[in-house]
């Protein structure tokens, strides 16, 4: 069980449109996160690594800084079965880059800019996800 | 210069995905839990993000040219093929077993959970993975 939180969520949404927007104003790229990532990785084909790992570092700072700011601590709940994450990880890894895109270069930034390859794509993976969590928690 | 730009950005990006609860997987979880408990919280998420980029973009896209770059690097791809159905439902399979999604698995990373830490190399590897198959076989892909 976990809380309905409409106006955090909503205001965190708004943070992170905040974000992708002004990271095309500043250097004219999507804000999605498997491209950054995957592009940190080699083969480099273009001078935006630098950029790349800086957005990477922020994001993983985040938690930090908010405990800085806050003095409240992020709460979660992940998985300590090692065995799925592993596997969940490479799906999640692979899946977003051939689909070149996941929940925010697809999800956000490309149903803003109404792209049907987006739209496909974020419908595929809600619909994916969606029957996984069904099986996972209902019908195992 | 840009460095630091990108790094309050990402900062950015990352408090926006705590704020919102993203980065606790079993909200994720919950959300794509219709039968169960659901919690619509990440309708919301999606919705502001997707509305106030919306109105961003429609801004900054008048503008001839990014602050920082001589232009904007927008997809070319365009219509449907089979990218934007395969890749899409090994991830959505991948998200639904661990409810997370690249963002939040990063931001996830320093909160040192040790299913985070199996997660991340794991997701890592499945992108290096993806981009040498995208190379060796010619696969279109448009930045």
């Amino acid at each position: 069980m976990t809380e309905f939180t409409p106006w955090a969520s909503l205001t965190g949404g708004a943070l992170i449109g905040l974000s992708a927007v002004l990271l095309m104003a500043w250097e004219g790229r999507i804000a999605g996160i498997s491209g950054i990532a995957g592009r940190l990785l080699p083969p480099w084909t273009d001078e935006a690594t630098p950029s790349r790992l800086g957005f990477v570092i922020g994001l993983v700072a985040a938690p930090l800084a908010w405990f800085v700011a806050t003095g409240s601590p992020v709460v979660q709940t992940v998985s300590s079965n090692l065995p799925l994450m592993a596997a969940a990880g490479l799906l999640v890894g692979f899946g977003s880059t051939w689909g070149n895109g996941c929940t925010s270069g697809h999800g956000v930034c490309g149903l803003a800019r109404l792209s049907p390859r987006s739209v496909m794509a974020t419908a595929v993976f809600m619909a994916a996800a969606v029957l996984t969590v069904l099986v996972v928690r209902h019908l195992m | 210069m840009s460095f630091l730009v990108n790094l309050a950005l990402g900062l950015l990006f990352g408090i926006g995905l705590v704020v919102s609860g993203m980065a606790d997987p079993a909200k994720v979880l919950n959300f794509l839990d219709f039968s169960g408990t659901w919690d619509p919280s990440l309708a919301f998420v999606m919705g502001g993000a997707v509305v106030v980029t919306f109105l961003g973009y429609r801004l900054v896209l008048k503008r001839p040219a990014p602050v920082a770059a001589e232009r904007f690097h927008l997809p070319t791809a365009r219509g449907i093929d089979e990218r934007v159905v395969i890749g899409p439902a090994i991830f959505g399979f991948g998200w639904g077993l661990s409810g997370f999604c690249p963002g939040p698995a990063l931001t996830s990373l320093g909160i040192g959970a040790p299913g985070t830490l199996v997660f991340v190399p794991a997701m890592l590897v499945g992108m290096w993975a993806a981009r040498l198959a995208v190379a060796r076989f010619r696969v279109a892909y448009p930045d």
